[in-house]
């Protein structure tokens, strides 16, 4: 987004053909305004609810949502769920948009050098990113959060090595197309540096599929992060974070289902928007559709 | 022929290399390496340690060690469980069959209602249904597996009593009838990522087959709109979801992990889990090299299928 708006001016924006894309594209403007919606919430909710995500009162244990004074009910220790999804928001939010950028700096470094370089050095790098895909995700990033200590940071750095591959691909094919146009052999005769012409010449042309791409990581992190923080090996309580919400939730469905849908619904509302914008972003910068 | 399927080999086992030299440095990660087993137990002095270390080689050079422990593995020997003593071999594979059930159900149950929404999409482009299914798809892939799994449980285990709410199974009670009714739910919950996945693309496959020159011959030559779709559409557009095929089976397998916890399903996935709470890493490990060969191989005959079967590939 910020690239778009750097290349036109503020009015320009606002009128450029992919902009207006975007603006007609109705899912993708859902998407953006529930993301809004859910952020804003997520960030401003725990100052203006009564009760702390860490305030534990034994007395109120699992209040149904709607009943009480806790909107969204309590958890088994009595916690508001309401200000534990706020915060725990906060965190699965931040952890997927952390995982977001550090893949896609990581995939699109290797995605311009092995397709600028080619040769030895491309056909290595992409065959490191096919072995990395030969995994399946969950069985990666498992292995390695139980072997190095679950800190948010390093959750962050888990789940980037599990997702950094696609945008690599994605990058290496479109710069290895470039790689041979005009304007980058007239750069190469000026005499620019390798760095220059990779970083400073090429890489602006395949911001769009960087952008979407990106978009898409996000979604999928914040279900990566659910997933394992599920499982209790993702982010540690007493630090809430949606997927250890529903840890736990399962052997309390019969009595308190609330414990597993509330959680859930938040993480399913913020990936689908995630998707959509990037399926809107695609149309409106007029991105090869090779996915889903 | 013959040259692509030599090629496609190679490849593969040069990604195997790979996947083993990156599952060695992820065993080097875990705390105290191969001998985190030891390093857990409190009668073990740091003497003792560093004589085991030296009796088993693991103060040689890192590339010794992994040209070591990769010879071993192709020998078959993978190690042992920590927890029993039997050789990881053995314990995969004792829980691959009921992985693979749940694979392959959900597999067969996804492809069914994913080629029919995707062609019913192709051919209703942008009807309601269409819309409806591109929604619907992007949702799908949105919803944390285990959450449906939970919410799946609640409304037809505890709410409507229709399936059991876990295990493959009732004990006492080994019966066909019984296996599948504990089957149903489970493989419908993993199978919901897979629909919308292969009918997004169906949809694309069918829409490229509609527009090409035979099809138009055929409906020049007066057949009927359902023989052409049948006939001429439907084969050509699944060629391509051949690969598809091979390449979801790490997102299956993913999916897989996470429905056998949710419905205790004693599968591949449940064993990494439970090994990983007993930090059993030689389990571990084992199952991380052993999913990612499935992965290779499974592409690999997916690759192999489209080329016997698509006339283009083999040619060429």
């Amino acid at each position: 987004m910020t690239a778009v708006t750097a290349n036109a001016g503020p009015t320009g924006f606002w009128q450029s053909r992919p902009a207006r894309r975007f603006l007609s594209h109705r899912l993708a403007l859902s998407g953006m305004i529930l993301i809004t919606l859910l952020t804003l919430a997520c960030f401003l909710g725990p100052y203006v609810l009564p009760y702390d995500a860490m305030y534990i009162d034994l007395r109120a244990r699992f209040a149904a949502p709607l009943t009480g004074q806790h909107y969204l009910g309590t958890d088994p220790l009595g916690r508001d769920i309401a200000a534990r999804l706020f915060m725990a928001g906060q965190i699965s939010l931040l952890v997927g948009f952390s995982s977001m950028l550090l893949s896609t700096v990581v995939g699109t470094l290797v995605g311009v050098i092995a397709g600028y370089r080619g040769g030895w050095i491309g056909a290595a790098l992409m065959r490191t990113v096919d072995g990395f895909l030969s995994f399946p995700s969950i069985f990666l990033v498992l292995a390695l959060a139980a072997a190095l200590k679950p800190t948010p940071v390093m959750i962050i750095v888990i789940i980037s090595l599990t997702k950094w591959m696609e945008v690599a691909r994605i990058v290496e094919a479109e710069v290895r197309s470039l790689r041979e146009r005009e304007f980058v052999q007239a750069g190469r005769m000026l005499g620019l540096s390798r760095s220059h012409i990779m970083f400073r010449e090429i890489l602006p042309n395949v911001m769009g599929p960087i952008i979407v791409a990106a978009t898409l990581t996000v979604a999928r992190a914040i279900l990566l992060e659910a997933y394992i923080s599920f499982l209790g090996y993702g982010i540690q309580p007493p630090l809430p974070s949606w997927g250890n919400m529903l840890n736990g939730a399962q052997q309390y469905l019969a009595s308190a289902p609330w414990l597993a849908i509330i959680p859930g619904a938040a993480i399913t509302i913020a990936v689908t928007s995630f998707n959509f914008i990037g399926d809107g972003l695609r149309d409106a910068l007029d991105v090869r559709d090779d996915r889903v | 022929m013959r040259a692509f399927l030599l090629g496609r080999l190679a490849q593969s086992l040069i990604l195997i290399l790979l996947v083993s030299i990156i599952g060695f440095v992820i065993l080097n990660l875990t705390p105290g390496g191969p001998l985190s087993q030891h390093g857990l137990d409190p009668g073990m002095t740091q003497q003792d340690f560093n004589r085991l270390k030296e009796q088993l080689g693991l103060n040689r050079p890192l590339w010794a060690q992994y040209l070591d422990w990769a010879w071993r593995l192709l020998q078959g020997d993978w190690g042992r469980s920590f927890r029993d003593g039997t050789p990881v071999l053995n314990v995969i594979g004792r829980h691959l069959l009921a992985t693979l059930l749940l694979m392959g159900s959900s597999t067969v149950f996804a492809i069914a209602l994913g080629t029919w929404i995707g062609i019913r999409g192709a051919t209703h482009r942008y009807s309601i249904f269409d819309y409806l299914a591109t929604v619907g798809a992007m949702v799908a892939l949105s919803i944390p597996t285990f959450w449906f799994g939970l919410v799946g449980i609640y409304v037809f285990s505890l709410k409507l009593g229709w399936v059991p709410a876990g295990n493959m199974y009732t004990i006492g009670d080994g019966s066909v009838g019984n296996y599948l009714h504990h089957l149903i739910l489970p493989s419908i919950v993993l199978s919901l990522v897979h629909v919308a996945v292969w009918s997004r693309y169906m949809r694309t496959a069918t829409l490229d087959v509609i527009s090409q020159d035979f099809v138009k011959t055929a409906r020049a030559k007066g057949l009927s709109e359902r023989r052409i779709l049948m006939k001429h559409v439907v084969g050509n557009a699944l060629i391509p979801m051949i690969t598809l095929a091979g390449m979801q089976l790490p997102s299956i397998l993913t999916g897989a992990l996470v429905t056998e916890t949710v419905f205790t399903w004693p599968g591949m996935g449940r064993l990494f889990l439970d090994s990983l709470g007993y930090s059993d890493y030689p389990v571990v490990m084992g199952i991380l090299i052993f999913s990612a060969i499935l992965v290779i191989a499974g592409n690999l005959l997916a690759d192999i299928a489209v080329a016997i079967v698509d006339p283009r590939i083999r040619l060429s």
